[in-house]
């Protein structure tokens, strides 16, 4: 990542690397030939990387260099921030404010990916042992989960904890756990947030569970069934056999769970209308709501780039992981 | 009934009960799409639509801005299709066929990039696209989606041509072929279904996608399906039918879609973990 994209585009070096290619021992080939033969996988290379430089390099760059500037709307208009050094990071930090959003993203980010990898899990091992006819008809119903989109998704939920007629009111009195009439969800942080976490929950499950369940397909029959022989329970077995198999896929999908429920907007923004009370903010609606509604672009930069370091560690452990896989195969 | 049946009927009603809780708020959309509007706001919730009425999706149709949104969003996502499939393509070729200086670093930028959080990188691409006069335009937004879909297109994409012997290509070429030869006719075909799967992906990504287009795009007629969508909500309060029967209209694509590709999705960002 530190290296800039196809950061070496520009200069195929000359070596032995094209001569290594298998095909060039067909034929040699003129000087021309061989040296369009070495260019050509830069050549195709250039587009994706113009691409991915344009649109997430260069801004990676500016949004650091933004959040060390005075950038306001003024400076909006007159196209040059001015520099200010850390100024704006001093004022984050001392900013009581901040504190209670980082806790605030930690604590949401530590329920929704647990509760998504546990429930994910779980699922996944009732998948692998359901009968055929349920078990495509329960795939089937979490594809379709999956694909709903998170602002069909988040007016669903809104819908379905509407204070006045929505179906989880009316159902929870009926269940006689309580008068639920007329409550509303929203009135109290802690219950808004639960039902955020909800519907964050239950769009990602899928993907877990399905992940999982592939995973499982894929550890041998024969060393489960030498552990039933052996008298084995089944939680012996997962605990012992398939999760330390299974170890990889569950690394990667905590760090994926991870860097994608840090970043969680959509679901609070769209949630409270577009005009979140202070309450319900996370790094990412605290930074939106600096640059776009305050105008503070630099400010709201700042706390994007602390968002990120702190997003940092899960990319590594995931990368790492990936590589890792790579080089065994 | 012996107990390895009881236990076996219990696990499959636990399934039937999970599916049940899983699908319930997709099902409770449809159903109140196509409710009438006393029944949509009873003191007892209706649990079946009936009568069902198709007035609600008839409101929600000839509602301000709803085909300019749609032709927006169709005009955005075959755009993004297209594009990334070429360029995905160009990339992935080079990624499988060749080896070369900075090949492994590619391949690391790109599983990195996957993991950008792009709700971070809002606020500079906001600014460089107001100075490249940028905004209000589709084309910002287009360029935009392409990056996000690009690092799966290209990975998937390597891994199907990866899959592909070298031998068939070497014998395309025995048989008298030019390289390019065998690469139109060898390499294509079986590369196909990929190019279906990552096509898709790309156009799920692109119909369902809400923060960019919402920041990008201020004027009405020219904002996506998504952000139509949201607004809704804000400027009309609490109309639930029309609101869901727009939901099921906007959903429906996405779901016909996702059927058709959900395993590679899976397979393309975990393949092979269980090896390692």
């Amino acid at each position: 990542m530190s290296q800039g994209p196809g950061g070496e585009a520009g200069f195929p070096a000359l070596t032995g690397a094209a001569a290594a290619e298998p095909v060039t021992r067909r034929r040699r080939g003129s000087l021309g030939t061989r040296v369009f033969r070495a260019l050509s996988p830069y050549l195709l290379l250039a587009p994706a990387a113009l691409v991915i430089g344009a649109v997430l390099a260069y801004p990676v760059y500016f949004l650091i260099r933004l959040s060390l500037q005075r950038f306001g709307l003024a400076e909006l208009v007159t196209k040059k921030g001015t520099w200010i050094g850390i100024d704006n990071f001093t004022r984050l930090f001392h900013d009581e404010q901040f504190w209670a959003v980082v806790l605030r993203t930690f604590v949401f980010t530590a329920v929704t990916v647990g509760l998504t990898m546990i429930f994910g899990t779980l699922i996944a091992l009732l998948l692998a042992r359901l009968g055929t006819f349920m078990r495509v008809l329960l795939s089937a119903g979490l594809i379709l989960v999956w694909a709903t989109p998170v602002v069909v998704a988040v007016n669903i939920f809104r819908w379905m904890v509407d204070f006045e007629f929505g179906v989880l009111n009316w159902t929870l009195t009926r269940l006689h756990l309580g008068d639920f009439l007329n409550k509303d969800w929203f009135a109290d942080p802690t219950t808004g947030f639960a039902v955020i976490t909800a519907v964050v929950v239950w769009g990602s499950i899928p993907f877990v569970a399905i992940t999982i369940f592939a995973g499982l397909s894929q550890v041998p029959a024969e060393l489960v069934e030498a552990a039933e022989i052996d008298g084995a329970r089944r939680w012996q077995i997962f605990r012992d056999l398939t999760f330390p198999l299974l170890l990889p896929i569950f690394v990667i999908l905590t760090s994926l769970s991870i860097i994608w429920d840090f970043q969680v907007f959509n679901q609070v923004w769209l949630m409270r209308d577009g005009e979140p009370e202070e309450d319900y903010w996370l790094m990412s609606v605290y930074s939106f709501v600096e640059a776009f509604r305050l105008g503070e672009y630099g400010f709201g930069a700042a706390i994007a780039v602390v968002m990120v370091s702190f997003m940092l560690l899960a990319t590594f452990v995931y990368l790492r992981q990936m590589i890792r896989i790579g080089e065994a195969r | 009934m012996s107990r390895r049946r009881l236990n076996r009927i219990g696990i499959n009603l636990l399934g039937l009960l999970v599916f049940a809780v899983m699908v319930f708020p997709v099902y409770w959309m449809v159903a109140t799409a196509f409710k009438e509007g006393r029944n949509i706001l009873a003191d007892t919730p209706q649990f079946f639509p009936s009568p069902a009425t198709l007035s609600n999706f008839e409101d929600a149709i000839s509602r301000p801005y709803f085909w300019d949104v749609i032709k927006n969003s169709l005009l955005v996502v075959t755009a993004v299709v297209a594009f990334s499939l070429l360029v995905g393509f160009l990339a992935a070729l080079a990624l499988a066929k060749f080896r070369f200086h900075g090949r492994a670093a590619f391949i690391v930028l790109i599983l990195g990039v996957q993991m950008l959080p792009l709700n971070a990188l809002i606020i500079p691409l906001y600014i460089q696209l107001s100075r490249a006069g940028l905004t209000n335009q589709l084309s910002g937004v287009i360029i935009t989606y392409l990056t996000f879909v690009l690092p799966f297109t290209v990975w998937t994409l390597r891994g199907f041509m990866l899959g592909i012997p070298r031998e068939l290509e070497e014998a395309a070429m025995v048989d008298g072929s030019t390289r390019f030869g065998a690469f139109v006719r060898i390499l294509l075909p079986l590369v196909a279904p990929g190019m279906v799967a990552t096509s898709i992906f790309a156009f799920v990504v692109a119909w369902n996608e809400f923060l960019i287009a919402y920041v990008f795009l201020n004027d009405a007629e020219k904002q996506t399906a998504m952000v139509w969508l949201a607004g809704f909500t804000t400027t009309r309060g609490t109309e639930w039918g029309p609101l869901m029967a727009s939901a099921t209209l906007i959903s429906l694509p996405v779901l016909a879609f996702f059927l058709l590709i959900h395993r590679k999705i899976a397979f393309g960002l975990t393949a092979g973990a269980v090896r390692g």
